[in-house]
This record gives structure tokens, C-alpha cells and sequence, in this order.
């Protein structure tokens, strides 16, 4: 469910070994696509990253984990902000490189 | 290192054992902690301070390798090594930055002990280009070529190189240390905005010495240099640099990132007292110990002994008679290429900046295609200058025709050196972790719109410089039109300035109005343009041109509507 103010979360994270951009599923696991992330209510954000962390850390799987806004457009969700636009996507200037060349 | 055949080649610095076994020490020590890192052992907040030391950060799709290039200046063999880093290890491409090294941008942190092996195998690696150090020391990209120079700066960058690796006290500074060097009557080097910025000079005897500008810098508050000694002898070189690292070491800032640069204490300490503070210092270290001996300075410069010019006459016909026959080619020596020291050799400029092009960026068949040119025309060797060009320093006159062909074929013969398609331009969002708005679309929009040689030459030295945030790595300060991007509310902004230059008459530029959108700013520097070309009078540059008639007409047209 979205927050009152409509305002949804997701968690990212770079992979520790590659630096490769993650983001947190539903059910805990790791995934490279942001469409696959799952979406989360601020109230559920807070605890998920904090859990998010800790395992993180723990397995040496991930780091710099943090929490970003995402938005509703169309029934599409994407990042509000261009730099977790620009981190889903990869650079705007080539589009045959990251996760967007891909896709 | 397999360098061409000896005798043949331009003086590139040669590692002895001891620099050989110190970079091959430090790689295995560096395995060890990823590999501890990887296995748990270290924890990030332990790991990171490590491989930032290694050159290694992170950013916003991966780990960037950043890899020192001592003074810009490297060789074929070299340069082909980072081409096929870049194909084994990255996406096919590299970047070359502002301070002359190169970046990979997609870099894994369990290859990279491999990847700094590589680079070991060839004289090269990642040190010094982070962390609070003596950064890579940067120079004239000119240097040792150009014909109005007066004393070589690799001489005394590669002393520092030596002098500042591993130095106990340099290690841990209040914050990052960049110097840069500059022997000729022009200043390529942009020095009077660096912590240290150094003019070698000669005096009237012909002896070496240098005069010191400290406390310069861009970023967050910028600061032109302050002249803090007109000479230091050759041989205190290192004893003066030494004393105001140890003041900068003291009183230096560290409880404030934003206050901890040199420019800071400089400036909160006045220059008086930071003057008296480093004499002071200053006359407790000369003497024996810290005198930079001749012999030493003699033994380096062996390794940048000229390379075997052939004698030839002072101009070539054969490329006379090239640009007769091709405007294209003449449009391009008369742009790109500079005077050389020697009689019938010039400097080739060959721009990474292609209309519409990513500054700074170079495929690795392009860096591949460099390094066969420059063992074909410029006795193996190159150079990485600060706007992000590569220089072939080399080239006898009589070759560059065939020079050009061969570049122009690979889309490297664009004729702007100098001018406005040859924008500096930072990564910015596209790839950085501090950016707050993207930089490279808007240097391509830019390139693109001033695509045409013949009104880029009509328009004249204007350089163009973008940051994507306030750190500045785009030197938008010191650009005659510089460009900061700026988040407002989640839209990338770009602020305006005006007036700022690099060399010896550096000045910071002036905020000319209100930031613009990404589309409003290019349509505003091609208005910028127009008014100055309105304006000039014969052969007034625009920063002349600025000078005279001041912001005004500009501010005018741009913010008029408004």
C-alpha cells in the first residue's frame, strides 16, 4: 500500500564483489532489475532497510544500501529522482550499457 | 617493458627495481584485502579508506579504477596495456580526466587485483589518485616540445612522484594535495588554481629555480593561487615544497571536509602569517638533508632526454603543399597543431571531443589506433592533457598529413583544440556518485550546435567548461563560459558563468543570472555568442571582448524576457 502521501520506496544497494546495482524483492532477495524490486509504504521501508542492512553487511553481499523514492506514471513505477533513474537504467549518454541495454 | 627500439623513442621515465618492487608489493598487499574484504574479514567502513588509497571507488553503476598517469605523459606500450584492460576488464572504453589520468568506469572489485597486476607489468597503477595525498602531480601537456619553454616540468614532477610515494607525512593530510608544474612562458597547466601551482623559471645565470603560488583551487570556494615566493633555488625545491606541506600538516583543518583544503588555512590564516610560518619551517629544513642534489636531478633528466630528432629544415614544404590541397587537413594544423623546439617538428593535439562526443572518452580501438601513431610519428610516446585531449609531442611536420588521414578515418581529426567544441566536461550524473545534475548531454548539445569548423574558428579561443556539482571537476569556474548543473526540486538546472580563466591571468567566473534548464542553457551560451561577436572588435578575444563592455548586453539578452 502506498503512503498517505502516495509516495512509495524501494532498496538498493551496490553488490559488493562487482558493484553491480541491486535492488530489494519481495521476500528479502536481491535482484539487478528495478522492475522486480519490491514497492514499500514509507512505514515499511524503515524496517525493511534496516534488515536490509544487517543482511547486507552480514553476507558481504551488498553496500551503500539505502532507500529511494519511486513514483507512479501511468501504472509504470520509476525513481523519482534522475540519479536512481540514472542507477536503474544506466548512463543517458549510452544507452547500450547498463541495465537498460538489457533490457 | 617492451618500448620500441631503444634509441628511437621520446624520454619516458623508467622504473627502477625499487619502483618496481614497491608497485608489485603493494598489488599483492592489495589482493589480500579484497580478498579479506570479500571473505568478511574487513568491514566496509575498514575496507573502503583501503581501496580508495588503491584508486578505487565507487559509483553510481559500479567501481570506477582511476589510474595515475605520472604528468600526463606515457608511452605506446603503455597505452595500449590500458586499451586492453579496457576490453578484458570494462565495457571497451576509458575517460581521460582534468588532472590527465584515465578512468574505467565499470570496473569489479574481485578483478581489480588483476587489473593493477596488468598495470604493474607496464610501469603503471592507481596510487596517489585518492585519498588525502599528494595527488598525481599534473604539467604542460607541451612539455618537453613546446618552443616557448623554458625549463622541463617532468624533471621535477617525476622528483616529486619519488618523493611524495610513501612519504610518512603526506599520507594521511588534512585533505586531498594537488600540484601542478609549469615550465614555459605560457601556462597550460592551469596552475594558479591548484593547492601548489609551480612556474620553473631561469634566472640570469640559466640555473633552475621556481616560483610558488599556494592555496588555489576550484570546488566548493574557489581561490586563485597566492604568490607565496617569487624563487626557490633548484636545490631547495624540495625543502620549500616540504615546508609548507608540514605547515599545511599542522594547522590544516580536519574537523571540516568543506574548510580543510590548503586554499582555507591560506585564506583564514592570511598570507602574511602562512608566509612567515613556511619560512619559518622553510629555514629548519634547508641544509644538507633536504638540498635536492644536482646529480639526482642530472640523473632524471636522462630519462627525458630528447628524443633523436632527424635535422631538418624549420618548415615542410610537403605539408605546404597538404594544405593547399586539402582545406579539411589545413583547417586542422591550423587549429590542432603547435610550434616544436625542434626544427621541422610540430605538436599534434587530437581531440576527444567529436561533435555530439562524450569528452574525454576514447574507445579502445581509438586508444589502440593512438598508441600504433604514436609509435609511428611521435617516437612512442604520448600525452594526456588536462582538457582532455591527447597530445602526440612528436611529429615531424613532413608526417602530419598522413597523420591526420589516419585519425580523421578513426573520428579522432576534429579541428577544435581551443575552441568552443573543445568542452571540458566532468563525468556528472551520468556516472558519479556526488553529481547532482548530468554534464555530458549538455557538452554534447553544445558540440553538436557548434559543430561547424568555420564559425568555431570565426568564434576563436573560447573555452567551455561543465560541472555537475559544485566539486567542481569540470573546472566550470576558470572556464571563459562555465556551467555548474544544479538540482532544484529533482530537475537538473545549469548556472552560468562568465569570465573565468586558466592561465596566468586566471580569474574565477562571474554568475551571470539565474540557472536555466538544460534546453534554455544552450540556446543562452549560443546567445552569449552572438553577443559577443556583435561586440568584438578585430581580434578581440571573447574574454577581451567580456572585459570591455562587461556582463551587461549579455545578461540582457539572455534574461531580458524574464
Amino acid at each position: 500500500m502506498p503512503s498517505p502521501d502516495g509516495t512509495l520506496h524501494a532498496i538498493t544497494a551496490n553488490r559488493l564483489r562487482d558493484g553491480v546495482v541491486v535492488f530489494l524483492a519481495a521476500g528479502g532477495a536481491w535482484v539487478e532489475s528495478f522492475a522486480d524490486a519490491a514497492l514499500l509504504t514509507k512505514a515499511e521501508a524503515e524496517p525493511a532497510l534496516a534488515a536490509a542492512k544487517a543482511q547486507a553487511d552480514g553476507d558481504q553481499f551488498g553496500v551503500d544500501v539505502y532507500a529511494f523514492e519511486v513514483e507512479r506514471a501511468d501504472g509504470t513505477a520509476q525513481p523519482v529522482k534522475m540519479r536512481e533513474r540514472i542507477r536503474a537504467l544506466g548512463p543517458s549518454v549510452r544507452l547500450d550499457l547498463g541495465k537498460q541495454a538489457a533490457a | 617493458m617492451n618500448h620500441i627500439a631503444p634509441g628511437a623513442r621520446a624520454g619516458i621515465y623508467h622504473y627502477d627495481a625499487i619502483d618496481r618492487r614497491f608497485v608489485g608489493e603493494r598489488v599483492e598487499q592489495f589482493r589480500k584485502q579484497v580478498d579479506r574484504r570479500l571473505a568478511g574479514e574487513l568491514t566496509e567502513e575498514e575496507f573502503k579508506p583501503i581501496r580508495l588509497m588503491n584508486g578505487l571507488y565507487l559509483q553510481l553503476h559500479a567501481y570506477m579504477l582511476r589510474i595515475a598517469v605520472p604528468y600526463g605523459v606515457m608511452s605506446a606500450v603503455q597505452l595500449r596495456k590500458l586499451a586492453e584492460i579496457g576490453r578484458t576488464y570494462d565495457k571497451g572504453y576509458g575517460h581521460f580526466t582534468t588532472r590527465q589520468n584515465l578512468q574505467y568506469n565499470w570496473i569489479k572489485l574481485e578483478d581489480t587485483p588483476a587489473i593493477l597486476n596488468a598495470l604493474a607489468d607496464v610501469d603503471m597503477h592507481a596510487l596517489q589518485t585518492s585519498g588525502n595525498c599528494v595527488r598525481n602531480v599534473t604539467t604542460d601537456q607541451f612539455v618537453g616540445a613546446a618552443k616557448d619553454e623554458v625549463v622541463d616540468g617532468r624533471v621535477y614532477a617525476e622528483i616529486l612522484r619519488q618523493w611524495t610515494t610513501l612519504h610518512p607525512e603526506f599520507t594521511y593530510l588534512p585533505r586531498k594535495f594537488k600540484i601542478a608544474i609549469s615550465g614555459a612562458v605560457s601556462d597550460r597547466a592551469a596552475v594558479r588554481v591548484h593547492d601548489v601551482g609551480l612556474l620553473a623559471r631561469r634566472n640570469e645565470a640559466g640555473e633552475a629555480g621556481f616560483t610558488f603560488y599556494v592555496g588555489g583551487g576550484l570546488g566548493r570556494s574557489p581561490f586563485i593561487g597566492k604568490l607565496v615566493r617569487e624563487w626557490v633555488a633548484e636545490e631547495d625545491f624540495v625543502a620549500y615544497l616540504e615546508a609548507i606541506l608540514r605547515v599545511y600538516n599542522q594547522y590544516g583543518r580536519r574537523d571540516n571536509i568543506y574548510k580543510a583544503r590548503i586554499k582555507i588555512l591560506v585564506h583564514e590564516l592570511g598570507l602574511e602569517k602562512f608566509k612567515a610560518e613556511v619560512e619559518e619551517e622553510f629555514a629548519r629544513l634547508r641544509g644538507p638533508k633536504y638540498r635536492l642534489d644536482p646529480a639526482i636531478v642530472a640523473e632524471i633528466r636522462t630519462h627525458f632526454a630528447p628524443p633523436p630528432f632527424e635535422e631538418l629544415p624549420e618548415t615542410s614544404e610537403a605539408l605546404a603543399r597538404a594544405k593547399a590541397e586539402n582545406p579539411a587537413f589545413a583547417n586542422w594544423v591550423a587549429v590542432n597543431v603547435a610550434e616544436h623546439k625542434a626544427p621541422g617538428y610540430a605538436i599534434a593535439t587530437i581531440s576527444l571531443k567529436p561533435p555530439g562526443g562524450i569528452p574525454g572518452d576514447a574507445t579502445c580501438d581509438q586508444m589502440d589506433l593512438i598508441a600504433d601513431l604514436a609509435e609511428r610519428y611521435s617516437f612512442g610516446e604520448l600525452r594526456v592533457s588536462h582538457v582532455q585531449n591527447i597530445v602526440l609531442a612528436h611529429v615531424k611536420q613532413d608526417d602530419l598529413f598522413a597523420l591526420w588521414q589516419q585519425l580523421d578515418a578513426a573520428g579522432l581529426g576534429t579541428a577544435n583544440a581551443g575552441l568552443i567544441g573543445d568542452i571540458i566536461a566532468c563525468p556528472g550524473l551520468d556516472y558519479c556518485a556526488l553529481a547532482n545534475a548530468r554534464s555530458i548531454p549538455l557538452a554534447q548539445a553544445l558540440s553538436a550546435r557548434f559543430a561547424d569548423p568555420v564559425r568555431q574558428r570565426t568564434i576563436g579561443e573560447l573555452g567551455i567548461k561543465i560541472s555537475g556539482c559544485i566539486n567542481a571537476c569540470g573546472h566550470h569556474h576558470v572556464g571563459a563560459i562555465g556551467i555548474l548543473g544544479v538540482d532544484k526540486k529533482g530537475t537538473e538546472f545549469y548556472q552560468i558563468t562568465v569570465g573565468g580563466d586558466p592561465t596566468l591571468t586566471t580569474a574565477i567566473g562571474d554568475i551571470l543570472g539565474p540557472a536555466l534548464t538544460e534546453e534554455e542553457t544552450v540556446d543562452a551560451i549560443e546567445a552569449i555568442v552572438e553577443v559577443y561577436l556583435a561586440h568584438r572588435t578585430e581580434g578581440e578575444r571573447f574574454l577581451d571582448t567580456l572585459a570591455r563592455v562587461g556582463h551587461g548586453p549579455f545578461k540582457e539578452r539572455i534574461y531580458a524576457a524574464d
